[in-house]
């Protein structure tokens, strides 16, 4: 944008601001320097109105709140304006200390169009008077990282838009286009979910926002649904991947001075001359099978029968695929 | 951000034009200010703020006579706005600023262990009330973390001191003793790490907080030498570097989630069902105490010495278990 565009731009801001009454693009084109033409030359009066409509679209796209509407009953043509109240940002009386949490806020973002919308919004609160300390800190800060279809979908559940996407489940040989009403995006334990009603199972779903492939795509007109009152964004996920009560006790006979990461979690460690033994909680018998195998001949398990079996069958496979290999070999 | 990125040239001036429009407002808010302060606080040039300020002096009220023109008085370096033409306030937050606000508030806020969340959560609730309807952002979070152990080091981090601390490190599966230097706490994926330099190591080093089983402060204070600065974690806490040890895998359906939770380098279709993928790991210990915990689904293709580890491991777990003399099941059972 040349100076006299920015320039131009600014006095239409500064002229809507001031009206009261809608002003037309002709009366605009009377008042605000750098929209003179004349218009009864066609192609004169085209240029400007391609001129006027680019400029609005800028204004628009900062954000600032173009009005339309007509002076009175008797005029045809739409005017414009713009209100105070809808322009200007709300006084906003920060303490210090939440100055300063609004500025370590605002570096958060690693993804750049959120860290740039941070910034620009910090500034806006800047010129409204509010002094942040740039040397703030909060002892402990989180690195705010977000998956690309993290933009499109919270836009689109404060728009109330159904979407479609492809998604990759690891299990599946291709990804699948799915069909959603975006409630909202939550980020549980690290991860990115948007959680909403699934339009093909007709139920409530939730999906992990790093399996999504390539674009989402607004499929409806805004205001398309209501998510249903009060709901609970966080529990959705939560049950989804949620933790689990730990109450199996298993036994196992370990290695004296190995087997480090088994040791942290045991509640019992009583040592033996064949070896320390270690009351562990699990949950699922399959699962802590596959953490004990991890260790070999390290460990051994004595009880539960369920946990033992496990752990043996799993090691004869094991044992079984690599002999292959070797005799391959 | 919902929008793909504009070109450089139109960015530039659309940014101008809200700095403008930020500027009248930001000096109205301090009069007298210095320009250089200004212009660190806007974070543009000296030379660009001026040009700015030379911009907004021939913009003002449709007349445009002296009256009508923005205006402001110069005192040497400091500048005062003594008329306004009506730009007295900033432009409301745009619905993207607000949620970028917004969610990274939020995110501090449920940080566990976070120093003043009282005075976060109220910075939130005012962004909020101030972004109005913008402000019921669909996006809620949750970092469920041990709150105590989080602030414990957070107080030892910022006493300054230098920490014996007892450390689990998985990839050795191994817990060792150590002193470092703190240089700083965060999060990152859900997880709470102290930055430090490790003495033992002597290298910079990310301790996971849930695998630091014990802490002490010493007298000294914590002095990281020079070289020790920072990691750049923007691609997350394991970069992989070529020079690790690379493995590669035949893992069946049910195992595909690793590619989703370890950085591979390589994935690629095997036959039938069964997908070869390649990852660099920090240690081939850890990799077959990986390998044996997957499962029957998994065969290491690649390197032969962690195949043969895997047999080996499982053949010698399995003849535990064969002899009955070596049963710990017999023998705890006849105790």
């Amino acid at each position: 944008m040349s100076r006299t565009r920015t320039e131009r731009l600014v006095n239409l801001v500064i002229c809507l601001l001031s009206t009261r009454r809608f002003l037309t693009a002709a009366q605009i084109a009377a008042t605000v320097p750098g929209y003179e033409h004349d218009p009864d030359d066609a192609k004169d009066h085209e240029a400007f109105q391609r001129k006027f409509e680019r400029d609005k679209a800028e204004l628009r796209e900062l954000g600032v709140p173009l009005e339309t509407g007509t002076a009175s009953v008797f005029d045809a043509e739409p005017g414009y304006r713009i209100a105070h109240r809808e322009y200007a940002l709300p006084d906003i009386p920060l303490e210090p200390d939440e100055a300063a949490a609004v500025g370590i806020a605002a570096r958060l973002w690693q993804h750049a169009g959120l860290a740039a919308a941070a910034s620009s919004g910090l500034a806006k609160l800047r010129a409204a008077g509010v002094d942040v300390d740039p040397q703030a800190t909060l002892g402990l800060e989180p690195m705010v990282t977000v998956d690309p279809a993290f933009a499109p979908l919270t836009a689109a559940a404060r728009d109330r838009r159904e979407v479609s996407f492809d998604y990759r489940v690891p299990d599946r040989d291709e990804p699948t286009t799915r069909r959603l009403q975006p409630w909202g995006v939550v980020c549980w334990r690290g991860r990115w979910y948007v959680v909403g009603h699934d339009l093909d199972r007709g139920a409530t779903r939730c999906f992990r926002l790093s399996r999504v492939v390539g674009a989402v795509r607004p499929t409806g007109a805004p205001g398309a649904y209501r998510p249903p009152a009060d709901v609970d964004l966080i529990s959705h996920v939560a049950r989804w991947s949620g933790p689990v009560e730990r109450t199996g006790r298993a036994t196992v006979l370990v290695t004296p001075g190995r087997v480090a990461g088994l040791r942290r979690w045991a509640v019992e460690n009583a040592s033996r001359p064949d070896g320390d033994l270690l009351v562990l909680p699990y949950a699922d018998a399959d699962y802590l099978a596959g953490q004990l195998v991890g260790y070999g001949p390290d460990v051994r398990v004595v009880d539960p029968p369920e946990v033992r079996e496990a752990v043996i069958q799993r090691l004869k496979e094991i044992a079984a695929r690599h002999d292959e290999l070797a005799v391959a070999r | 951000m919902s929008r793909p990125t504009p070109r450089a040239g139109s960015r530039t001036s659309a940014d101008r034009l809200a700095r403008l429009l930020n500027l009248v407002p930001y000096l109205l808010a301090r009069p007298g200010i210095e320009i250089a302060e200004a212009a660190g606080d806007l974070g543009v040039s000296e030379r660009q703020l001026r040009e700015d300020l030379e911009l907004l002096w021939v913009c003002g009220l449709p007349g445009y006579g002296p009256g009508d023109l923005i205006d402001m008085a110069f005192d040497g370096d400091r500048v005062t706005i003594t008329y306004d033409a009506g730009i007295d306030r900033p432009l409301r937050l745009t619905p993207d600023e607000a949620l970028a606000l917004v969610v990274a508030l939020r995110m501090i806020a449920e940080t566990p262990g976070v120093a003043n969340r009282e005075a976060v959560e109220r910075a939130l609730a005012k962004i909020e009330s101030a972004a109005g309807d913008l402000a019921g952002a669909p996006v809620e979070v949750r970092l469920p973390g041990d709150t105590a152990r989080v602030r414990e080091l957070r107080a030892a981090v910022e006493g300054g001191r230098a920490l014996r601390i007892t450390y689990y490190t998985a990839a050795r599966d191994e817990t060792t003793e150590r002193v470092i230097d703190p240089l700083r706490m965060l999060m990152v994926g859900g997880r709470a790490y102290v930055e430090a330099w490790c003495r033992r190591a002597e290298a910079v080093r990310l301790f996971r907080v849930d695998r630091i089983d014990a802490v002490a402060v010493l007298d000294e204070p914590a002095v990281a030498p020079p070289q020790a600065r920072p990691q750049d974690l923007s691609d997350g806490v394991f970069r992989p570097s070529p020079d690790l040890p690379l493995i590669t895998l035949r893992i069946g359906r049910g195992e595909r989630w690793i590619t989703e939770y370890y950085p591979c380098e390589r994935v690629e279709r095997g036959t039938g069902d069964e997908w070869v993928v390649s990852l660099r790991v920090t240690d081939l210990g850890w990799a077959r105490r990986f390998v044996l915990g997957l499962g029957p689904d998994v065969t290491v293709v690649a390197p032969a010495e962690l195949a043969e580890q895997v047999r080996a491991q499982a053949t010698a777990a399995l003849a535990a278990y064969a002899t009955p003399a070596g049963d710990p099941a017999v023998a705890a059972v006849t105790q």
